[in-house]
């Protein structure tokens, strides 16, 4: 097993569109470890890009946020306006694991695992983050909710890795926020996660917004129709109801070990109700 | 009794300092010079049989020392022996150990190799070619018992069942107990209740993997290092098992992570040392996380169905229960302690309990933790609280009313000397917690549990060293603070500072037998085999001075950690301490040293009463546990911080038990959560401080008044738990763990899903 | 293929070792720098037993390769006592009785010691929440609660 740190873009393009056999991304480890010590991946080449400048940084840009896909959940965290302005994502990226693993963890890391209950992936696509990949062919921007396809699968060509997220400027009287419904209250993967950003006026109306559900379906869900079930609203009970169905017609889950079928659906409609709430006084308050 | 100017406080064990820098050297933490890596190879079938095993390319491969099948482990016969609290048989062990004509769960052991390194090792199991015929398996209890179920043993015919059956069945065992007349008894009830229960396997959750390390020389002699509750166990089983000499084989119990009744069997020891035996060179052997849960024994899932009936004032006036208890792949699982216990904690005239064990594809169950009794109590319990609630009395006042006291006929079989019950419901009656307003969708819930407690073989030295200290030798793996509580003894029994005792574990070599720890017996049993050795110095040092004071038998005594002369003779003699006599002991007929080697008798049973507070979220089915108390008796408390230990460690491993943990098969009968991730063990955040409150009723059979603790914790906790549930909710679950989908399932089924 | 040279630091000393790809900074620390009080609970990162820091920072183990930590310093349970002297933790771990078998120990100083660095006056429900990654089976977490609570008052007086 090949192990290369490359410190540039190109070097870890080539690499990848150069392998043979099985090759892997290493940006914090905490899923790629696991699945080789279970024998479930054995690849042949390692490429860790924690050595690549453009995957590491948290900068302003163009009124928006660029992060790389190898920013740690807790240096997210510890960024000292982040958080004020991106609650939920940032919130949602330390949800991850424990302490211990949201201190390897990564953005990149957690969509390109391709695991629909990722508990970042629902908060930057209802952030309307677009990834930012660079591969042999040059590089390109995809919309977070287009990069995965479902469990494993990504829309991302040989060679091809996530770089970095662009979070778009956000408008005033915003707020967005994550949940996710676990039976205890750390260490468990979703059962469901629940992802809502949305701006009002000053009236307090919603004038935008955007609703993602993770661990409901093949991949993570952008459900449009539940955005416009409060779009123009002022969230009443109506309008709550409205999303709650929304919500809940949108996903196609499945009995395992985690939560039947019947459970997801339910609870899916709890969680986009309650991360709404959040998301609307934050927007509020802002 | 000596002066108590330890027993009873806090200090800090002696072992701790290793503890927490990171000294200690538990099974994982040995190597020795030229040690091979070893690896089981194990079923990916529930059921199967095992047609051929071709290890010929494994063996080709450079860096493989040893490799191992059925072939290297002679046949045993039939015979039962202890395992823990429970029975196994030799037949069966031999087959656990390493599958012989079938394989009986996924994970069940069917060959090892010993190699250079980790990767060649894990290289040639992957080279190893077994051919199975696959069989339909079974998993669930009840399916199992069927008569068209799919057959694991075809000796295996029921026991205690008239006339004995002329078909093989799963069903190893029927077991009874009875009081008085059940009939008779239900006739002067005014309200019955009767429920169904079901439980899942859980398990037993040490943090620390399975390990071993085995050196064997030429002539056979077998060095051991190994994390178990019983070394002196695993020396008998592995001399059984290997053909080898008891007496040859010498043991040492390295630090252990955790057992709870897991580490009482023998997995990978045998193996390491027919490893080592064919390699000529030590085999050091680690389970993975996924092969503890896969390939280690939980406990039983267990279907139970109770009856019990009262008259309207409350008294309980019959008990019945029927226990059908899976015993994994082979037979033993603890149904027998479960019937036993059922009723156990109340006084009730007419008893019926009757219990089956089934086998079943999974891995075979070892002892947790009461073994059996957790889940034969949580399901009376639960009827007593409807009882309780159909009646229009207080849950605590109706267990005061029934409870088992000084005097009561217990339906297995003893009547019970003093006890503490009714003191741990008083106690909790006492408290804030109970005495706390809840709000909506926040229940309160109450149980009591019982547990025997055993002795047991024991043996224990104390050496005096020329400096007075004294150098204590237990035979008991230290699982919870047991070297703390026997150095405390040995200091106050011999008069001296605490920390010139020093305690250590001994090997196989060093001490007489040794049961194991488990039966909540190691500080109950191991204290009274220190106060017999103490006994032996005391007597020792006491005919010294008379030799050197030129005294007779009857004018010198022992008393406040000196030899003093009584009498007149006290004026003209100074006392004399331990360290005192430790100066001159060569000169006064050499060493002093006394041995405490008893089976100990009158292990005093242990009752407490738990007390809960939890919230659901109606609409996910959600549950946080606010608040939690345990009131247990402890007889004598040796060491108070060790005590409240274990009740708080019993209480969170039972509070898992009833949310969140159990085993959970696919239908292709292969376990789906063998690991920390799925397999849900409560965390820091999941629960909050558990208040614990040390009862003190004395067992009036040990020299302290102690009795063994560790087990009742875990017993009254599912009870507590389920009981808040129907407190909170007004739904009375009746299958464990009450996860979220099934509680919002049934909410959602009342129409109670809403906040 | 040929075995990664790699140097950093470990508790303050210069070290340097040789590994595999595939072997785990748990598995360096263990069995090569022979390091054995980080333990193995899990090798999955789900219980905590192996944790370390790593640049000042919390992390499994057992979820770092060891090729990765070239230039890096490391800080295990053994480096956490300075001399003859405990670090407060430990010594309130031990007057708390805050361990039965002591497995789950090293990984709960670690990992609260990275919380007392970063958060000297923590609620109880921040302490429990920062340590849900480190599993204890023996004691139900309270007295370890008590000693991280106890341990951080004694370092707020200084």
């Amino acid at each position: 097993m090949r192990y290369e740190a490359p410190e540039s873009l190109n070097g870890a393009v080539a690499l990848l569109a150069g392998a043979t056999g099985d090759a892997r991304v290493l940006a914090g480890g905490t899923d790629l470890l696991v699945q080789m010590r279970a024998d479930i991946v054995d690849p042949e080449l390692i490429v860790d890009i924690k050595k690549i400048p453009e995957t590491r940084g948290i900068t302003e840009e163009k009124g928006g946020w660029r992060i790389g896909a190898a920013v740690t959940a807790a240096e997210l965290k510890e960024h000292p306006k982040l958080k004020q302005v991106w609650p939920g994502v940032v919130e949602a990226a330390n949800l991850i694991g424990s302490t211990q693993v949201q201190g390897r963890a990564t953005l990149g890391g957690n969509l390109c695992n391709g695991s629909p209950a990722a508990d970042s992936v629902p908060a930057l696509i209802a952030a309307g983050a677009v990834a930012t990949v660079a591969g042999p062919q040059g590089m390109r921007n995809i919309p977070v909710e287009d990069v995965m396809l479902g469990p494993r699968q990504l829309a991302l060509r040989k060679g091809e890795i996530v770089v970095s997220f662009l979070l778009p400027p956000r408008p005033p009287r915003s707020g967005d926020a994550y949940l996710r419904f676990i039976p205890r209250t750390e260490m468990d993967i979703a059962v469901v996660g629940a992802g809502v950003s949305l701006t009002v006026d000053s009236a307090g109306t919603i004038t935008a917004a955007r609703v993602s559900l993770g661990a409901v379906a093949p991949r993570v869900l952008l459900v449009a129709e539940a955005a416009h079930a409060i779009v123009g609203s002022r969230f009443d009970e109506a309008a709550r109801e409205r999303l709650v169905a929304a919500a809940r017609a949108a996903c196609r889950p499945i009995d395992d070990k985690r939560g039947t079928t019947e459970f997801r659906i339910d609870v899916a409609g709890v969680l986009a109700r309650r991360a709404a709430l959040i998301a609307l006084d934050r927007a509020r308050r802002s | 009794m000596a002066t108590q100017t330890y027993v009873g406080t806090r200090t800090i064990r002696p072992d701790g300092l290793d503890k927490v820098t990171g000294r200690a050297r538990f099974g994982a933490d040995f190597n020795l010079p030229g040690q091979l890596i070893g690896r089981v190879l194990r079923s990916p079938h529930p059921h199967a049989r095992i047609v051929s095993i071709d290890t010929s390319r494994a063996e080709a491969l450079p860096g493989v020392k040893a490799l191992i099948t059925r072939d290297d482990f002679a046949d045993q016969s039939s015979e039962f022996i202890p395992a823990g609290e429970m029975m196994m048989n030799y037949k069966d062990v031999v087959r656990n150990v390493m599958a012989r004509e079938k394989v009986l769960y996924e994970g069940h052991a069917v060959a090892a190799v010993a190699a250079t390194s980790v990767a060649i090792a894990r290289r040639a199991l992957k080279l190893i070619d077994v051919t199975y015929e696959v069989l339909p398996h079974v998993i669930d209890v009840v399916e199992a018992m069927r008569p068209d179920a799919p057959l694991l043993h075809d000796d295996l015919f029921t026991v205690g069942v008239e006339p004995k059956p002329d078909k093989p069945s799963n069903v190893a065992k029927r077991f009874e107990i009875a009081l008085g007349d059940i009939g008779a008894g239900f006739k002067k009830a005014d309200v019955i209740v009767e429920r169904d229960f079901k439980t899942a396997p859980v398990h037993q959750g040490y943090i620390e993997p399975h390990a071993a390390l085995a050196s064997v020389s030429e002539d056979g002699s077998t060095e051991l290092w190994c994390t178990t509750q019983g070394h002196y166990i695993v020396r008998a089983h592995c001399a059984r098992l290997l053909g080898l000499d008891i007496g040859r084989i010498r043991v040492t119990a390295t630090e252990i992570g955790g057992g709870f009744g897991g580490k009482t069997v023998v997995y990978l020891e045998p193996l390491a040392i027919a490893l080592s035996r064919k390699a000529k060179r030590p085999v050091k052997m680690v389970m993975s996380r996924e092969e503890v849960f896969k390939a280690s024994g939980p406990t039983s899932g267990a279907t139970v169905h109770v009856k019990m009936g009262a008259t309207k004032d409350g008294k309980f006036v019959a008990g019945y229960a029927e226990l059908k208890y899976q015993a994994g792949a082979f037979q033993g699982s603890p149904m027998q302690p479960g019937v036993m216990c059922a009723y156990a904690p109340y006084d009730i005239e007419n008893v019926k309990v009757i219990g089956y064990d089934v086998v079943s594809n999974r891995p075979k169950v070892a002892a947790y933790r009461a073994p059996g009794a957790p889940i034969s109590e949580y399901a009376v319990e639960s009827v007593v609280d409807e009882i309780a609630k159909k009646l229009g009395i207080d849950p605590i006042d109706i267990r005061m009313q029934n409870a088992a006291h000084e005097g009561t006929k217990a339906a297995y079989g003893p009547t019970f000397g003093p006890i503490g019950l009714e003191d741990t419901l008083n106690a909790v009656k006492k408290t804030e917690h109970w005495n706390t307003p809840l709000r909506k969708w926040q229940g309160r819930g109450v149980a009591s549990g019982f547990w025997f407690n055993i002795g047991g073989e024991t043996s224990a030295s104390l050496t005096v060293n020329e400096d007075g200290s004294v150098s204590l030798m237990a035979g008991t793996p230290d699982i919870g603070g047991l070297r703390a509580s026997l150095a405390m003894v040995a200091a106050d029994e011999l008069g001296i500072p605490y920390d010139k005792v020093l305690p250590i574990i001994g090997d196989t070599g060093s001490l007489g037998f040794n049961f194991l720890t488990g039966g909540s017996r190691s500080a109950f049993s191991g204290s009274m085999a220190i106060v017999e050795a103490a006994k032996e110095i005391k007597a020792d040092v006491c005919a010294r001075a008379r030799k050197l004071w030129e005294l007779e038998p009857g004018q010198v005594e022992f008393s406040g950690g000196h030899v003093r002369a009584l009498g007149a003779a006290a004026d003209t003699h100074t006392p004399m301490s331990i360290a005192d006599f430790a100066k001159i002991a060569g000169k006064t007929g050499g060493p002093i040293g006394g041995y405490g080697r008893i089976n100990a008798q009158g292990a005093g049973p242990s009752f407490g009463t738990h007390l809960v507070d939890l919230e659901v979220d109606p609409e996910t089915g959600r549950v946080t546990i606010l608040r939690y108390t345990v009131a247990q008796d402890a007889g004598k408390a040796l060491h108070p911080a060790y005590v409240e230990g274990q009740f708080q460690g019993g209480a969170v491993q039972g509070i898992g038990w009833a949310l969140n943990e159990e085993y959970i098969y696919g239908d292709d009968g292969k376990l789906q959560n063998p690991g920390f991730l799925d397999y849900r063990m409560p965390v820091a955040s999941d629960v909050p401080k558990i208040d614990a409150i040390v009862v003190e009723v004395p067992n009036p059979k040990h020299p302290y008044g102690v009795r063994g603790v560790g087990e009742t914790p875990i017993i009254p906790p599912l009870g507590a738990i389920a009981n808040a549930m129907e407190n909170a909710t007004g739904i009375r679950f009746t299958e464990l763990p009450m996860s979220p989908p099934k509680v919002l399932k049934a909410l959602k089924e009342r129409g109670l899903n809403k906040v | 293929m040929a075995k990664h040279h790699v140097e950093a630091t470990v508790n303050g000393d210069a070290v340097e070792f040789l590994c595999e790809t595939e072997e785990t900074l748990l598995d360096v620390l263990r069995d090569t720098l022979q390091l054995t009080g980080s333990k193995e609970g899990c090798g999955s990162g789900d219980c905590g037993a192996c944790s370390v820091t790593l640049d000042g920072r919390l992390v499994c183990s057992c979820l770092v390769l060891g090729c990765e930590v070239g230039g890096q310093r490391i800080e295990t349970i053994e480096g956490m006592a300075k001399g003859e002297a405990l670090h407060p933790l430990q010594q309130r771990f031990l007057e708390h009785a805050a361990l039965q078998c002591g497995i789950c120990t090293p990984g709960f100083l670690v990992a609260s010691k990275a919380l007392l660095e970063k958060t000297p006056n923590p609620t109880e429900t921040e302490i429990r929440y920062w340590l849900a990654g480190n599993l204890c089976r023996c004691t139900g977490y309270d007295k370890i609660v008590s000693a991280v609570q106890d341990a951080a008052a004694a370092m707020r007086k200084g």
